[in-house]
């Protein structure tokens, strides 16, 4: 992409985006999404022409009226070989290009904020840490690498923004994520795209992109009073954990501080990560996986608690690990310390920060 | 893939065109030789078995993933499954192959009453296989270890057998699965077992009036084929859904 | 110099062949209970037909539907039981079967040089079966549909639908056998039953092609059956197996149903590059350019179908890593497609080239499966997927592949051998316009979908946002005029069988089997068994063989 001059490619885009064949590139790895986009098209009209020019140049010159009679060929291994390794080498370029656009987008860097979704039949149900919660919006502050989990309460659904070039599927059992980071302050379409039933095209809803310091005010003004960990904490009592996870030497079960993103050793000597999807299945299916030392002696809480309540409880825990605390905090000042955006929104395009990924000359 | 051409010795060449009958009569019309027919049933069975192995393939998947994470429920499951009764189907259905080895046999022999003798054992057999697989299932239905039918998983959490590790709750669980699996895998056995049953019965009737003696044995032939797959497909079932770290 | 290859009998003395498998035999129970594989592939063609109109009003219901951006035609459920019906019928009851079983059926065995397929009663059977499947489809339709989409995401379809999930699986699972019975009959008789003198590299691209769909269907189709078993056990007795809160997994049956549902397509396109095979050849009166590698790159495909399925679960939470390695192996099934463009291509250098109708499509074929099979490779692309998947995009790719390619190259068959199973020909200038309008049509349907999928239009959507609206009243303008474009064959096809001119036996001056004896055949297909001693494709033989012969009709 550094051979294309950031003016021409500014021009292109919104040339494009006014015709409306064309989403706005609104996250970080739009840009790279559309770079290549560009250069498949360019592979497929390549393509076509070739074929197209060969089939009419062909089909003309050697129409029986011009050209009689046929000549016999058998064929030609040169030629053979010519067009399997040269549309294999690109097919192959389009390969590497491809996988690491998509390791960008499922692989968060370490300090992105956390913001939880939970799909059900038929609304996203958004749940920021803090403790607000959305029904089929999101609300997040640009420039700021956000990670979503994401998971279904009944059926598969999809987790779209075209905006950003990000997808996901939300299935039941299990979490997924998915990373973007927001560049440009606007409104865009967020969709279900995996079929889910009668009102699968009316489960979607709008992100709204905010400058750091109205995002802060959004989150100051929306939350619902207590931050995830915080409803976590009161279900862990509720629902009797500390009786085994009492933290004390005594405790039948582990203790959870510090627990989180730790590698633990299981009875059958293999390890694991205290990830969010293993504090999950914990819960749900505690004798699958046993930490060496242990006894499967921990009840199931299946059908007891819910998706949001798992979530709850995944954040309190995740709460009682020193790092994660820590990174939460830098998030948060992060945006504190943003500057207020200048009056009349001017923001398009700019931002306080460069722009990432838009190409330097 | 043989590049050769297909058409047999001269001597062996019928008189060519339709409506000259000098030809076996069970060779169809549209095979030019005996031997093209035979070998073209042949080829056509082996080529349903192989749909059969991945028809039964897509189970065994199943299972493989299922008992690598359930491991323990699993090994709860079988264990509930009684293993005598499990051998002597073993033993029975390998009986069986052999009695239609010998009916295989006695066809190309020319010898019908042999043929007709080792039909009837053969389905003799079959039914004595399926009469303790009824038996099994009823024990299960008993034991209340049919998923949706009364599923308890007593016997998983307070086990009876001394040698039984008890599971937790939510592993216990996860032997429906394991005999979700088991009904499934059973039963599909099982009703290939019941059409071989059939085909035998119409086999044994056809070879009552002479069919397969005269040399024409190839629907004996490749239905013993399709007895011995069957009969395959159990010799797998048995260890993976009874032998699973059997207690001593 | 004429432009045409037509080598038609003296239309005012020309009769059709008095014998033929038309009227060797007459009544409903010579047709109901017949072995011939001709006549069943007549009856195929009847009924695969009427399943066709079925799917293509559903797909007129939905373009009708899609005009606007809010579900005004008709509800959101119905909708959903519409593009679900769309998709069941057109892929089970119409793609799959369309080729092998009217056309493959009708010229396989002629194309060996045999008198029959292996098993003509199981011919039979398949043919019942599928027409039972499509009844037990039609009955769970009308019963009041199904609405799972043609995929039966599970839980959706085994837990949260209360349509008729269960029938529509059974009547697949009929249809399925059908396929499995037809690749059996095929794999057998191209092995054992071909002419003295038929080596494997003397068959027809047609043969091999088929030869490779039936790989797909033997192997493949079973793992469907057994999938379409587990979703009904999970509706019904909730067995758990894709219930997570059972400890069951639902991407299990992702997995399953896409290991049949990829090659499958590979069945929807590769009976569709056979016939392509043909009609070039024929109409460029040469040699297929590297029939090797067409015959070899048919087989690739079959064969590394089979190892790229999970390229339609890439956002699905799978493993990066797997990701990855199913991304690399799809780059590399598109390969062979690629060299069969190219071969295509070359067969036209050096040729003597007309333009009927067959050729019209194929060039149609040649265009529109270029641009579908590159615009996988975007969906190959790992990153790009992301964006473009469950969108639009997806429905414009393999509605080019499968509609653009394999119901072209369909057409482009009909019309071929027409002459051959009738003894007439269709209406040479009115078939012309039908196949541009065909043209025409399908891209104005189509292409604005790529459009709308890059934009993020979703799939499946009855209603969306205003802003797609105008790509959608293009794609919806584009159908109609592609719906003329298929009525004109269902009503010129039948049409020629009373009024179009005698066709005698090789109408075409082409070099294969079938075109050396009378049309329509006569059931036995050959007086005596031929012995095949040239080469695939050969004119120079042809043409020696006209010189030395008189050719007489009736």
């Amino acid at each position: 992409m550094s051979h294309i001059s950031p003016v021409l490619w500014e021009f292109l885009v919104n040339w494009l985006k006014h015709f409306a064949i064309f989403p706005p590139e609104a996250s970080t790895i739009a840009p790279y999404a559309d770079a290549l986009y560009f250069a498949l098209i360019g592979m497929t009209i390549t393509g076509l022409i070739l074929v197209g020019c060969m089939v009419l140049f062909f089909s003309i010159r050697y129409s029986k009226t011009r050209h009689p009679e046929a000549v016999q060929i058998e064929g030609s291994t040169l030629l053979e070989a010519t067009w399997t390794l040269i549309p294999l080498g690109i097919f192959l370029v389009f390969f590497v290009w491809g996988a690491l656009l998509y390791f960008r987008i499922y692989n968060p860097p370490p300090n992105s904020m956390n913001i939880y979704v939970v799909g059900k039949q038929w609304m996203w149900k958004v749940e920021h840490p803090g403790g607000q919660h959305e029904i089929d919006t999101l609300h997040i502050p640009a420039g700021v690498p956000i990670q979503v989990t994401l998971i279904s309460q009944d059926v598969f659904h999809s987790f779209s923004i075209p905006a950003f070039r990000v997808k996901r599927e939300a299935i039941p059992g299990r979490y997924t994520t998915v990373y973007f980071e927001a560049t440009t302050p606007g409104k865009y379409h967020l969709f279900c795209t995996q079929y889910c039933g009668t009102d699968h095209s009316g489960m979607g809803g709008w992100v709204y992109v905010l400058p750091r310091d109205q995002y802060k005010k959004w989150a100051a003004g929306n939350t619902s009073g207590a931050s995830l960990a915080q409803n976590g904490e009161r279900l862990f009592a509720v629902m009797g954990c500390n009786a085994c996870h009492a933290g004390n030497s005594q405790a039948r079960g582990p203790n959870l501080y510090g627990l989180y993103n730790s590698r633990i050793r299981m009875t059958d000597g293999s390890t694991m990560i205290a990830n969010e999807a293993y504090l999950r299945e914990k819960i749900l299916n505690p004798s699958l996986h046993v930490p060496a030392g242990y006894v499967p002696i921990m009840p199931t809480y299946q059908g007891q608690i819910s998706e949001d309540g798992l979530i709850d409880l995944v954040e309190y825990i995740k709460s009682l690990d020193s790092n994660y605390r820590l990174t939460q905090m830098m998030n948060k000042s992060e945006l504190d310390s943003a500057q207020p955006a200048p009056i009349g929104g001017a923001n398009q395009g700019a931002g306080a920060a460069p722009l990432p990924g838009v190409p330097k000359p | 893939m043989d590049s050769q051409t297909i058409a047999t010795a001269p001597e062996e060449q019928l008189p060519g065109g339709v409506g000259r009958h000098e030809h076996p009569s069970f060779l169809r019309h549209h095979f030019e030789t005996v031997g093209q027919q035979r070998e073209a049933a042949s080829f056509g069975m082996w080529v349903f078995l192989l749909t059969e192995v991945m028809f039964f393939g897509g189970m065994f998947c199943a299972y493989l993933i299922f008992r690598n994470w359930y491991h323990p429920a699993f090994v709860a499951g079988s264990n509930t499954l009684d293993i005598t009764l499990g051998t002597t189907n073993t033993a029975v259905l390998i009986c069986s192959s052999f009695t239609m080895a010998m009916a295989v046999f006695s066809a190309e022999m020319r010898r019908k009453g042999a043929l007709m003798l080792f039909l009837v054992l053969t389905i003799f057999l079959g039914l004595v296989f399926l009469g303790i697989k009824g038996v099994e299932w009823h024990q299960k239905y008993v034991d209340h270890h049919i998923p949706g039918m009364g599923f308890s998983i007593q016997e998983f959490v307070h086990p009876t057998n001394p040698k039984a590790v008890a599971l937790a709750p939510d592993m216990a669980e996860k032997t429906q699965i394991y005999f979700s699996l088991y009904f499934l895998m059973t039963g599909m056995h099982a009703l290939h077992m019941v059409i071989g049953v059939s085909l035998l019965f119409f086999l044994l009737w056809r070879a009552s009036r002479g069919a397969y003696t005269e040399g024409h044995i190839m629907p004996i032939e490749n239905f013993g084929l399709y007895w011995h797959f069957v009969d395959i497909i159990w010799i797998f079932l048995f260890p993976l859904l009874y032998l699973i770290s059997r207690y001593q | 110099m004429s432009a045409t290859i037509v080598s038609l009998p003296d239309q005012a003395t020309a009769t059709l062949p008095r014998k033929s498998f038309l009227n060797q035999e007459y009544g409903l129970k010579s047709w109901l209970l017949t072995g011939d594989h001709k006549r069943i592939a007549i009856l195929y063609l009847v009924s695969i037909t009427f399943f066709f109109v079925i799917g293509g009003i559903l797909a007129g219901l939905i373009r009708l539907e899609l005009l606007t951006p809010t579900a005004d035609l008709m509800a959101t459920d119905t909708y959903n039981k519409v593009f679900s019906m769309h998709g069941i019928i057109m892929v089970f009851l119409f793609l799959v079967p369309s080729v092998p079983a009217t056309i493959g059926n009708f010229l396989i065995p002629l194309m060996v040089g045999a008198r029959d397929l292996a098993f003509p009663k199981i011919n039979l059977l398949s043919w019942y079966l599928y027409v039972a499947g499509g009844l037990v489809i039609l009955g769970a339709m009308i019963l009041g549909g199904v609405d799972t989409g043609w995929t039966f995401t599970t839980p959706l379809s085994t837990h949260y639908l209360n349509t008729h999930v269960v029938t529509a699986a059974m009547g697949i699972f009929l249809a399925g056998f059908s396929s499995i019975f037809t690749g059996l009959n095929f794999i057998v008789t191209i092995h054992r039953m071909r002419c003295p003198g038929m080596t494997w590299f003397r068959l027809p691209l047609f043969a091999w092609g088929h030869y490779a769909t039936s790989i797909i269907m033997i192997l493949g189709t079973p793992v469907l059956a057994i999938t379409l078993v587990l979703v009904a056990l999970e509706a019904t007795l909730n067995i758990g197996v894709f219930d997570p809160t059972k400890g069951g997994d639902p991407l299990l049956f992702q997995h399953l149903f896409w290991f049949y549902s990829h090659p499958a397509v590979y069945i929807m396109i590769l009976p569709g590059m056979a016939v392509i095979s043909e009609v070039i050849s024929t109409f460029s009166r040469k040699r297929v350019f590297g029939y090797t590698a067409v015959a070899f790159s048919s087989v690739a495909i079959a064969v590394f179908g089979f190892f790229v399925w999970e390229h339609h679960m890439f956002i699905m939470g799978v493993s990066q890593y797997s990701a990855l390695v199913f991304s690399l192996l799809t780059m590399l099934v598109a390969v062979p497609s690629a060299i069969k463009i190219f071969n295509w291509s070359a067969t036209l250098y050096q040729g003597s080239i007309t333009f009927e109708t067959p050729m019209l499509y194929a060039f149609g074929f040649l265009g529109l499966f270029t641009i579908g099979g590159l615009t996988g490779i975007f969906l190959a692309t790992l990153g790009m997927d992301v964006h473009l998947t469950e969108t639009y995009f997806i429905v414009a790719h393999f509605h080019f592949v499968m509609v653009g390619g394999m119901l072209m190259a369909y057409l482009a068959g009909v019309h071929f051998w027409w002459p051959k199973m009738t003894g007439r020909m269709y209406p040479e200038g009115i078939s012309k316009v039908s196949a541009i309008v065909t043209f025409i049509g399908f891209i104005v349907t189509f292409f604005p979908q790529f459009l709308l999928g890059y934009l993020g239009m979703p799939r499946r959507y009855a209603a969306y946002p205003a802003d797609f609206q105008v790509l959608n009243v293009f794609s919806t303008a584009g159908a109609s005029i592609l719906g003329i474009g298929y009525l004109l064959p269902m009503l010129y096809l039948p049409w020629s069988l009373k009024y179009g001119k005698i066709a005698g036996d090789n109408p075409w001056q082409a070099t294969g089997l079938e075109w050396q004896i009378q049309s329509p055949p006569l059931t036995e297909n050959f007086v005596e068994i031929p012995i095949m001693d040239h080469e695939a494709y050969d004119y120079e033989w042809l043409a020696n063989k006209i010189e030395h012969e008189v050719q007489t009709v009736g």
